[in-house]
């Protein structure tokens, strides 16, 4: 691209080639801590370099001196939009690692919340996305959505979003029956309506696919070079969802499609994920549906607590009790890789233990790095306002980037 | 082993190890299958050509991750873990390499453009660097930190504390000051009990006293 010239008249007619802008890190678009030192050609961005890591909290060093059950809040808290999923791929690396077998109901349970979690982190990235791009309203109304989305959390675990609800071996405690039907009367009577009418403002609008059709076109090839995932990769046309390619817990019982994109821009994206909204609403129906009776939690009591009336009558239990909230439990040696399909994509965890009752060393694969990588890739030779588009395309939070 | 738990299943690790091992062999160290991952132990300068070899010919498109671990009591003290992901044949592997601070390890942004940050997050965190990477910057922790964080033998509270000086007007660094000490739990055995002597101890540790002699032997 040939530089422009042009005089400025706030330098006193000296002629400037490139502005470089700072980019947050307090700005509203930035959807966080995010810095981009930005190098302008007049409007046109010549090369992005985000800076991250301000809202950096050593939480995988924190890891390392905490057990294993006293670390999993911690995964609430990196990518705070979908609590549920970050606890999703810990528990389950601990799981591989003591090969800890889960009750049907429990895995159930989590599929439940988990795609209950994709939706109202949909329902937020979607929101601000739309926001981002000048539409106020639809936020306002899917936020609402997300706020019911937050009661059901709350009625299950207690916490609206920092639930630590699931547990190595299960979940923390079972969901009162009413609550599974109150959740299928709000798909069927609140959730869709509400859904359809804010879409129907911005998915035909003129405006919001002037700011997103052919904004960020990343090819197939890139978007497999750059380690893309989620809805990133999707849009791109590849067909890869880790619930359906690598199955964990009972999504291999489940029916749904995996939406992608054709053109792999900023719409894609955005269309992805209205279509695994749906996909997720599918899940969930399922769910309730076939979700046996019987226990949530592995029987093995040396992993999971005893029930409370249990420790009042036996020895066992209360030396059971005892020993895994002080000591916890031990997890035998080695390292695992465990990733599954956060709603923003690959989130991953690699467990290495030496066969204490802490881990030794506990990397947490954010989906958000790989993808805020390719910013300068994607925004070159687009606009200083696509910037804004592209990042709410990602759909990037900052406590699970910087961790 | 059978298989009880309910984590993400790949393809079958069935032949992966020799298929591999076979285009790999040169620089191979060893190759094991444990908990349902295969991990393969490399040569830390051939990391480039093995990665390419497992890019170009096994299908290996994706690179997911890179973690670093800290293991001070080894000669090389740190690994360097690539996770590798195949989108066509559904599977994974890792690949880890050894390091200590001053051996550079081969750069794979040749192979990967997101290589560049991952690697930049292990140069910051354990201080391994990458020869090659066009752009070894620190990236999560502060501007002008100093040390690497996640070696195990960097205190937990760090050596620096910050906050709004109302005089200076600005963010002041300063040394990290504790109100109280450091609690670490170490639960590790509790039926052990803590290691510090108790009024009274001491008495346990004391030459028992001699048994009263016998009747008989003290008339001799």
């Amino acid at each position: 691209m040939t530089m422009q010239r042009e005089e400025s008249p706030t330098t006193d007619g000296a002629v400037i080639n490139n502005y470089t802008i700072n980019f947050g890190p307090q700005h509203p678009a930035a959807h966080g801590v995010l810095r981009m030192v930005m190098e302008l050609d007049g409007e046109v961005i010549e090369r992005i370099d985000p800076h991250v890591g301000l809202l950096h909290r050593g939480t995988e060093k924190l890891i390392e001196h905490k057990t294993y059950l006293q670390a999993l809040p911690y995964f609430d808290r990196l990518d705070y939009v979908s609590p549920l999923c970050q606890e999703h791929s810990y528990v389950l690396a601990i799981e591989k690692l003591l090969n800890l077998e889960v009750p049907i109901r429990a895995q159930y349970l989590r599929v439940l919340f988990a795609e209950l979690t994709r939706i109202s982190n949909h329902m937020l990235n979607m929101g601000a996305h739309i926001l981002d791009v000048g539409a106020f309203t639809p936020n306002l109304w899917i936020m609402d959505l997300r706020e019911d989305c937050m009661n059901f959390f709350e009625r299950a675990s207690g916490a609206r979003m920092h639930s630590a609800w699931f547990r190595p071996g299960g979940v923390h405690q079972d969901v009162p029956e009413k609550l599974l039907v109150d959740i299928g009367d709000w798909l069927d009577n609140r959730f869709f309506q509400l859904f359809e009418d804010a879409m129907s403002l911005v998915i035909d609008n003129r405006i919001f696919k002037q700011r997103n059709v052919d904004i960020a076109v990343v090819g197939r090839d890139d978007a497999i070079a750059w380690g893309f995932s989620g809805p990133m990769i999707r849009a791109a046309g590849i067909p890869w969802d880790l619930r359906k390619s690598q199955p964990y817990d009972v999504y291999d019982r489940m029916e749904f499609d995996i939406p992608v994109g054709t053109n792999s821009d900023c719409y894609d994206r955005f269309m992805v994920r209205v279509k695994e909204v749906y996909e997720s609403a599918k899940i969930i129906r399922q769910c309730l549906r076939d979700m046996p009776t019987g226990p949530i939690a592995s029987s093995d009591s040396k992993v999971s607590p005893p029930k409370r009336a249990e420790m009042k009558q036996s020895m066992e239990s209360l030396i059971h009790h005892f020993k895994l909230y002080t000591e916890g439990f031990h997890v035998p040696a080695g390292e695992v890789y465990v990733a599954t399909e956060s709603p923003k994509g690959e989130f991953g965890v690699y467990l290495v233990s030496d066969g204490t009752n802490k881990p030794y060393r506990c990397k947490i694969r954010p989906t958000a790095f790989s993808h805020l990588q390719a910013m300068d890739f994607m925004c070159k030779g687009h606009m200083l306002p696509d910037a804004t588009a592209i990042l709410g395309a990602i759909d990037v939070v900052f406590g699970e980037c910087d961790r | 082993m059978a298989v009880l738990h309910s984590a993400p299943k790949f393809v079958s690790n069935e032949g992966v190890i020799d298929a591999i091992s076979k285009s790999i062999s040169v620089w191979l160290i060893d190759a094991q299958e444990t908990h349902g991952e295969i991990i393969f132990r490399v040569q830390r300068g051939a990391i480039e050509q093995v990665l390419r070899s497992l890019r170009d010919d096994h299908q290996y498109q994706q690179l997911m991750e890179i973690a670093g671990v800290d293991y001070p009591d080894r000669a090389e003290r740190f690994e360097v873990v690539y996770m590798l992901l195949s989108l066509t044949k559904n599977h994974r592997v890792m690949v880890k390499c050894s390091a200590s601070e001053d051996t550079p390890v081969p750069t794979v942004t040749t192979l990967w453009p997101n290589a560049g940050w991952l690697e930049r997050e292990v140069f910051d965190m354990f201080g391994v660097t990458f020869a090659g990477n066009p752009d070894l910057r620190r990236i999560l922790t502060d501007y002008g930190f100093e040390g690497h964080p996640f070696r195990k033998d960097f205190p937990l509270t760090g050596y620096t504390e910050l906050r709004y000086s109302e005089e200076e007007k600005r963010v002041v660094y300063e040394p990290v000051e504790l109100a109280q000490e450091m609690r670490e739990f170490d639960f590790l055995s509790p039926w052990e009990g803590a290691d510090y002597a108790l009024p009274g101890d001491e008495k346990a540790d004391e030459k028992a006293p001699a048994a009263p002699p016998a009747a008989g032997e003290a008339k001799k």
